[in-house]
């Protein structure tokens, strides 16, 4: 099977320019002025005698910089839409008038183009000579020195002299904008080319900047004139890229001065797993910049990968191994063999025991595919049990299960980019401009472009109703009532006559179709009828679907609010049965795609993080597998799958499991029910976390193994596009080692032999196991930038689009999805649902970003109420308010939001003493276990006083911190 | 394990393969999910719940049948240790 990269084969068409795009160099930093144009046909013209083809619709200056003239510029950059406002890259036409703008005009067939004569170079010294008279001449001393498109002009138009000096009107004292903690509006020396307002707009979304004033006045403007942290601005950072000169610059940069040196790496936060550049002096950061080449983001960022990397020299880092007998001992600071010599004796002593399966070990998707690798292999290997599992059991595991089952394979089916080729885009339980907001920014693009927008949400999100963005559809149903609404959709397609029957003809199981085509053509599944339980209007419903069905490449994107839940897995295969009966799989613009939550989630389930699967979503009790793994590993493996998290607990509680290996993960603050997982946590015997800070769950280990940051690593992420991309190491690790050679020390003590001497020899025996990796090296990486798996003989650069001819599955699977209300009811105690989930600024427990001054735009967490709720129980804005569940009851303040429904709260669990889990229950979904974060039967209350749990968690708090403060040192040595 | 947990995870596997139109298939989907991904110690509990007529009363009755009639399947491979 092939794929988009070789296009069509004709080489006169729209992919064959594609083509190029992705062969390019991924080093290739050229700024070609104005974005690429993609187009059925070439055009053939002369510049400076030169013969030059390009696409049609490339621009005169993208030719000229293709063919290696570099036409002066400053208000024209690639990323963005040209603007024709400098009058720097003016050049000569044979037979046109005066002299156009080259960024602007267009190429045509056999046109003559002169970029330099003596008329061209007066005129731009001349236009220089203007920016210059309104510019200070502190070069030497500002923070742009190095990096000042506007310095690197004046020296190209050879700009000697300012005949109108310097002291008419001028903009020279204008202040300083200081307000975002990352980077600074100089407004003396913005040139008004509205590179950032653009970038704002085209490549953010956002629409916060805009130019205030007329002629002489112009300025940036944040929002309304007000400082940028009181503005719309979402601190992307997108405008402080465009900018050509010093007016918007990192704050990093004004302290530290230009990077000396960079290396291309992947962000370590959501699921996007943007590629970015690190730029470095020595081992310090000076800044990190989105990598243009870098496909999942193509130059683009957010304010926590851009900006929110300070935590990695945090003064909270764990930076030497300790050991501690009980959790009220004071931590003993040890040598590193110390320490993993202690972690080993006491899992052996555990087994001996407890018996063979009384330990496990939980993967990290916030480590690299290597790491995750090697500690899966550690337990199945070592330990001798498949007790290993992943943080994905609590998010996207229903995704694995329901897409292997429906379409064949466990991720995504489309690239990110593809969703510039949809015509209807449905999302469903995501909130991408706050989760996966570079994502959000290419889906707002394609809504401005004229796409289709349909929402099905319990609250109203921001792409709800955004500047320049609105959805047709907001299909604001219940929490916990997905299924009925996904069968209802069904509903409309099948007894409406909207199927795609040829395309569910040739590819898909006849007999399940139609056992599915009957469940949902029953009464009881249309809008009218699921209307009680939905919430929403049944026409709104009916109309969604038709646009859906009918509207072209539709496209489905869903995240954490589909898989959370009792019926996750039975959502994500509805949502597979509605792109399958509506023909959207298999080609750009369509698809199923999952919203993955962490950058490392989709990898760390590939390399064999579940419990009943080894890499590649092999069940383990595959013999053929099973001893192709035995054969290399030298070990023999059990047939039966392990424990998954929750059962873990549930083992712990029981005593037969009582040691776990924990890398990066902090299961105390994000798994459900607190006290239940602190309950488990407590029976063990031994944990080891290996983390970077203390974490929650590092309260309750015996061992703590100091982790790595991405910047002090090698290895690969692979993010929810299935793209894998390097992660490249910028500073040696904090404590001695990266979080690989620990696994593979723990390994060594515990008796069972691992020999690598560097990440990319994991990586070998990955693609030597794995046939979906048979074709991914790190030499291979290098050459192409980033591979989508699969990748191997069929497919040697990877595979952009799945399902294209066939499903991996070979024929489709339509599953029955019956609509079964969850477990957790509403009830006269219990009247409300709350629903959780995450905001811009902050990632996951936040135990990175609370480490930044991310901090600054999200503090606390709050719970949202809608203001009939708050009314009805005297809650105002910004009062204390107890929130009570069966599991348990904590205190947030309110903030009252017409973005909820009535009916419905919603918090978020960024900070640990809210103890937003204490309140979520263990009510799981039937296939994954994955817990139902989005439904938990409420009351909320005005209270006085914190909850019982936050005062024993305050105490519990201060005396861990303490023990760890009384860390002492018994032994020298790494 | 607690075989309350246990049996209500499987009612709920139990409530999801009940609405599939062949019961056979339906009854060997339940019994097959539950070997595919339940740990030995999960299975040998929820079987040996089976044999508890209080336990086994509160089981979807699919469930039951399930359980009753893959008993051998479900018997881990390898005893737990």
């Amino acid at each position: 099977m092939s794929n988009t990269i070789n296009g069509c084969g004709s080489g006169n068409c729209a992919c064959k320019s594609a083509a190029s795009v992705q062969r390019r160099d991924p080093l290739d930093e050229t700024d070609y002025g104005t974005p690429l144009r993609h187009a059925d046909i070439d055009v053939t013209l002369e510049i400076d005698g030169e013969s030059v083809t390009v696409p049609a619709g490339t621009s005169v200056m993208r030719a000229a910089i293709e063919a290696g003239v570099n036409v002066p510029k400053l208000c024209a950059t690639d990323s963005l839409e040209p603007w024709g406002s400098c009058r720097l890259c003016l050049v000569e036409i044979e037979g046109k008038r005066g002299y156009p703008a080259s960024c602007t005009t267009p190429v045509e067939a056999g046109m003559k183009v002169r970029t330099q004569t003596d008329k061209l170079q007066s005129l731009r010294r001349n236009v220089m000579e203007l920016y210059i008279s309104d510019h200070p001449l502190d070069c030497l001393t500002c923070p742009a020195n190095g990096d000042c498109e506007l310095q690197d002009m004046a020296g190209v138009v050879g700009l000697r002299e300012v005949r109108y000096g310097y002291e008419g009107a001028n903009h020279l004292k204008d202040k300083k904008d200081e307000s975002n903690p990352y980077f600074t509006y100089d407004p003396s020396k913005c040139i008004v080319c509205n590179r950032c307002v653009r970038a704002c707009e085209e490549t953010q979304g956002t629409f916060a900047l805009t130019i205030a004033g007329r002629g002489f006045e112009s300025r940036v403007a944040a929002s309304e004139n007000v400082p940028f942290m009181e503005s719309e601005c979402v601190s992307c950072g997108a405008c402080v890229a465009a900018c050509p000169t010093a007016t918007l610059q990192e704050k990093t940069v004004i302290m530290l001065g230009q990077a000396e040196h960079s290396a291309i790496t992947t962000c370590a936060y959501c699921g996007v797993g943007c590629s970015l550049k690190a730029e470095m002096k020595g081992n310090t950061v000076v800044r990190m910049t989105p990598n243009k080449n870098g496909q999942a983001n193509e130059g683009h960022a957010c304010v926590k990968g851009r900006f929110a990397w300070g935590y990695a020299t945090h003064k909270d880092r764990i930076k030497k191994p300790m050991i501690r007998a009980k959790i009220t001992d004071p931590w003993r600071e040890v040598s590193w063999d110390e320490a993993i010599d202690y972690a080993a004796s006491e899992f052996r002593r555990i087994q001996d025991k407890y018996g063979r399966d009384s330990i496990g070990g939980i993967t990290s998707s916030r480590c690299t595919n290597e790491e995750t690798y090697l500690v899966q292999k550690l337990v199945r290997a070592a330990f001798g049990n498949n007790n290993v599992d992943t943080c994905a059991r609590v998010c996207h595991s229903p995704t694995g299960y329901g897409l292997k089952t429906t379409l064949g394979e466990s991720a995504g089916t489309q690239t990110f980019a593809s969703v510039e080729q949809s015509d209807v885009i449905i999302v469903m339980g995501a909130n991408p401009t706050d989760g996966h907001p570079v994502f959000g920014s290419r889906l707002k693009r394609r809504v401005r472009e004229g796409a289709k927008l349909i929402v099905i949400d319990p609250r109203r999100i921001d792409i709800v109703d955004t500047p320049h963005v609105k959805a047709q559809y907001h299909l604001q149903l219940r929490p916990g009532t997905n299924v009925a609404m996904v069968n209802s959709l069904a509903h409309v397609i099948v007894t409406e006559g909207l199927l795609k029957e040829d395309f569910i003809a040739e590819r898909c199981e006849a007999r399940a179709f139609g056992q599915w085509r009957d469940f949902v053509a029953k009464e009881e599944n249309s809008p009218e009828a699921m209307e009680a339980i939905t919430g929403v209007p049944a026409q709104q419903v009916r109309e969604a679907a038709r646009v859906y069905a009918l509207g072209g490449n539709g496209a489905i994107y869903y995240g954490l609010g589909v898989t959370e839940h009792a019926q996750g897995s039975t959502a994500v295969m509805g949502i597979a049965n509605l792109a399958m009966a509506t023909g959207n799989v298999g080609r750009e613009g369509v698809g199923v795609n999952p919203l993955r939550g962490q950058n490392n989630v989709q990898g760390s389930c590939d390399m064999g993080s579940f419990p009943h699967e080894l890499p590649g979503y092999r069940h383990i009790g595959d013999a053929a597998v099973r001893s192709l793994f035995e054969e290399a590993w030298d070990v023999k493996l059990q047939p039966e799958p392990g424990l998954r998290i929750p059962n873990m607990f549930d083992a712990a509680m029981h005593g037969t499991f009582m040691g776990l290996y924990c890398q990066g993960e902090d299961i105390v603050q994000s798994d459900p029910n607190t006290q239940h997982v602190a309950d488990a946590l407590s029976s063990m015997e031994c944990i080891v976390v290996q983390d970077i800070f203390l974490n929650e769950t590092a309260k309750y280990a015996h061992v703590l193994l100091p982790g790595s940051t991405f910047l002090e690593k090698d290895g690969t992420f692979t993010n929810a596009e299935r793209r894998i991309s390097r992660v490249r190491k910028v500073m040696p690790p904090l404590a001695g080692y990266s979080d690989w050679e620990v696994t593979i020390k723990l390994s060594r003590a515990l008796g069972y032999e691992m020999n690598y001497a560097n990440p990319s020899e994991i990586m070998d025996e990955i693609a030597r196991l794995t046939p979906t990796f048979h074709g991914v090296s790190y030499d291979r990486l290098d050459e192409l930038g980033s591979i989508q798996w699969p990748c191997n003989e069929k497919a040697p650069d990877g595979t952009p689009t799945m399902h294209i001819d066939e499903f991996v599955r070979g024929k489709g699977r339509f599953v029955i999805t019956k609509f079964i209300a969850t477990p957790e009811k509403v009830t006269r105690k219990y009247p409300l649902l709350l629903t959780t989930g995450r905001i811009l600024s902050q990632y996951n427990v936040g135990a990175q970003t609370r480490r930044t001054e991310n901090s600054q735009w999200h503090d606390e967490d709050r719970l949202e109420i809608h203001p009939v709720d708050a009314q009805d129980r005297g809650i105002k804005m910004d009062d204390w308010v107890g929130i009570e569940s069966r599991a348990g009851q904590t205190v947030l303040r309110a903030k009252i939001s017409e973005r909820m429904q009535p009916g419905v709260v919603y918090t978020t669990f960024h900070f640990p003493e809210s103890g937003a889990n204490v309140i979520t229950t263990e009510s799981s979904d039937w296939a994954t276990n994955c817990p139902e974060y989005k439904v938990t039967a409420v009351q909320v209350m005005p209270v006085e006083q914190p909850s019982q749990w936050q005062k024993d968690y305050s105490r519990f708090n201060t005396q861990q911190l303490e023990l760890l403060s009384l860390a002492t040192t018994t032994s020298s040595g790494k | 394990m607690d075989v309350d947990n246990l049996i209500e995870m499987a009612n709920r596997i139990g409530q999801f393969f009940d609405s599939m139109p062949d019961r056979a298939e339906a009854v060997d989907s339940v019994a097959d999910h539950i070997r595919r991904f339940w740990e030995p110690r999960m299975r040998l509990a929820i079987l040996a719940a089976l044999d508890n007529p209080e336990a086994s009363a509160s089981m979807e009755p699919i469930v039951r049948e399930a359980l009753s009639l893959h008993k051998a399947d479900l018997q881990p491979k390898t005893a737990p240790a």
